[in-house]
């Protein structure tokens, strides 16, 4: 052991090596990505997703149906003809109505995921905005911010949603609409504290006193700082609206037929399961429990890698 | 403490206003009614409808109407869908079952949660712990619509032991499936913080003092470090109400146990306006009076906070 450190040491180019480190970037950033690169659950869940991404985008590709075509052959036999067959190119079987399920299943994908990986960032983006801007500002502003906070979360964001959905068009659209509008806290209070905290300190009054504007130095000079809550709290958020979304398909008051969520097809596949047809539930299940074991696992490699605390 | 709870109730007062308002606007500004069907209504008919329920007044009238007859009358309103059937009737039939599954719930969540919490932070890294972690994981990943139908798949379909729903006046066999699919992803949560608390209170230096002076082990527990260490569980209680409370509309159409879940998306379908209102009341109302109770409790037990409310 000693040996090895005393030869390293004392090798030709370990000057050169060393240089060489300390030249490449060790931003914070770097430093992060090298922490998550380690986190082996993280990096094959990173993996995991793209898999499903992939899914969403091309499983289409290898179907032999389309993902509303109803197969007569196998309507009325469901329970004995319908299941998963390699024959009659119904990988994953089909559904109540004779449709092909892993065409259905791709559709699925590809809107929760979408529902997921667009309303999540924006409404944290919303959200931090806010926070930043009354923790920038504080007084009545601040009130103003943290009195809606306070009222907006006791109301159970359900009532909302479920209104909301009923009353207004059922179109992916208004559904990445409702889950923004539902979301607009998220992160918040986290980003308010931060840039509370930050807003004291010597380079943003070094800032100030360069003569840049209020909402340049948030944007230029603190943003970049609280960037990295930012990013932890939207891993968080991405898995919590699909989970969102797919609740409230569930309930029956998600996406329009003939397009279809996870969360329609659980609970399709749920009402289905006591005639024996498992597979029509197995499978949303299975692809729904996937997506969210992967974002989990990344979210936690992501607050390890870039949580001062968690060092 | 009064001051704190008084001001406290003060601040529903216009939180329910807002949500009133809000909602009454926000259902009325969509097209479509609950008197819009496939064969339209004759006109004259449609004009008389719409008179029976007031509906033909403008908007600030009829909403000054519904509020005016909660606050005189405790008055919600007749269901628009339901013929002959009052908001009153509704929440009365089906605001029972809910809170009963619901209070079984939360027995659950709290004691299968609390002493699980306790015994992983006890044997620290030990086979409870890494027990627990594996539920949290679990729990985070299986949410109550995707628990709910595992559930009914095992204790229904393959074992026959549980009813797969319904609600037959509250018998126990139909309420297990309910509070657990309601409470476990809570359950677990609770268990986290509990062990978390727990391994801090544990690494304090008066609980090196109890076991210096040699006190048993089972003392120093129970007596010492138990109730600092619910604390965090306690504030946590009030979150986890209002999620449950969400969680319970799920429940109710799942499980068809006849709670006002139910009432809630039958109403969002068929555009019963106030049976949607009243039953948003109730759910905000609850959330609050839950979340009031816990934070007193809170500032009854931990001496600092209640310090700080006066």
């Amino acid at each position: 052991m000693i040996g090895a450190v005393k030869r390293r040491l004392n090798s030709a180019n370990f000057a050169d090596e060393r240089a060489g480190e300390m030249v490449a970037s060790r931003s914070f950033w770097a430093d992060a990505g090298r922490r998550f690169l380690r986190n082996r659950m993280a990096v094959f869940s990173v993996g995991m997703l793209s898999v499903l991404v992939l899914f969403a985008i091309f499983g289409n590709l290898f179907s032999r149906w389309s993902f509303e075509e109803i197969d007569w052959n196998v309507l009325g036999r469901i329970k004995q003809d319908g299941g998963p067959s390699l024959e009659n190119g119904h990988w994953f079987g089909v559904d109540e109505l004779g449709r092909d399920l892993y065409a259905r299943v791709v559709q699925g994908t590809r809107t929760s995921l979408l529902v997921g990986f667009i309303a999540g960032p924006v409404s944290v983006i919303l959200g931090a905005t806010l926070g930043a801007l009354s923790g920038y500002y504080g007084g009545r502003f601040d009130r103003t911010v943290l009195g809606a906070y306070t009222i907006w979360l006791a109301i159970p964001y359900i009532i909302f949603f479920v209104v909301w959905q009923a009353f207004f068009g059922r179109s992916m659209s208004q559904m990445i609409l409702v889950i923004i509008l539902v979301n607009w806290t998220a992160g918040l209070l986290i980003v308010r504290g931060q840039v509370m905290m930050l807003k004291n300190r010597e380079f943003v009054d070094a800032a100030r006193m360069l003569g840049m504007s209020d909402l340049a130095i948030i944007f230029r000079h603190l943003a970049p700082n609280v960037l990295w809550v930012v990013v932890i709290y939207t891993s968080l958020v991405i898995p919590e609206v699909i989970m969102m979304e797919s609740l409230v398909s569930f309930l029956g008051v998600g996406i329009q037929e003939p397009n279809t969520s996870l969360g329609a097809l659980l609970s399709e596949g749920a009402s289905t399961m006591t005639f024996g047809t498992l597979w029509q539930l197995g499978f949303p299940a299975a692809i729904f429990v996937l997506a969210q074991v992967s974002l989990f696992y990344i979210g936690d490699g992501l607050r390890d890698a870039l949580d001062p605390k968690e060092r | 403490m009064l001051n704190y709870t008084l001001r406290r109730l003060l601040m529903v007062i216009p939180t329910l206003l807002i949500l009133v308002i809000f909602a009454f606007y926000l259902m009325r500004l969509a097209p479509g009614g609950p008197f819009t069907s496939e064969r339209p209504l004759p006109p004259a008919v449609m004009a008389n409808v719409l008179e029976r329920y007031g509906m033909d007044e403008p908007l600030y009238v009829q909403l000054w109407t519904y509020i005016k007859n909660i606050i005189c009358c405790f008055d919600f309103g007749p269901s628009f869908a339901q013929k002959d059937r009052t908001v009153n009737d509704v929440i009365a039939q089906g605001f029972p079952v809910t809170l009963t599954y619901g209070f079984w719930s939360a027995v659950f969540v709290l004691a299968l949660g609390v002493p699980l919490g306790i015994i992983a932070a006890l044997r620290h890294n030990g086979f409870w712990d890494y027990t627990m972690t594996g539920l949290a994981i679990f729990s985070q990943i299986f949410p109550n619509f995707v628990l709910a139908p595992l559930l009914v798949l095992l204790f229904t379909l393959s074992w026959g032991l549980l009813p797969g729903g319904g609600w037959n006046g509250g018998q126990w066999q139909y309420i297990v499936m309910p509070a657990i699919a309601l409470g476990t992803s809570y359950m677990a949560s609770v268990a986290r913080l509990t062990r978390g608390s727990m391994l801090e209170v544990l690494g304090s230096p008066y609980i090196r003092t109890a076991r210096a002076k040699g006190l048993p082990e089972r003392t120093i527990i129970l007596r010492h470090a138990l109730k600092p260490a619910l604390l965090p569980t306690l504030t946590y209680m009030g979150p986890v109400f209002v999620y449950m409370i969400t969680g319970s509309v799920f429940v109710d159409v799942f499980f068809s146990t006849g709670g006002i879940g139910q009432d809630f998306i039958d109403g969002a379908y068929s555009r019963d306006y106030s049976i949607l209102l009243g039953l948003a009341i109730l759910y905000a109302v609850l959330t609050f009076a839950l979340t009031l109770a816990v934070d007193l409790l809170y500032a009854w037990i931990d001496p600092k906070v209640r310090a700080g409310l006066s």
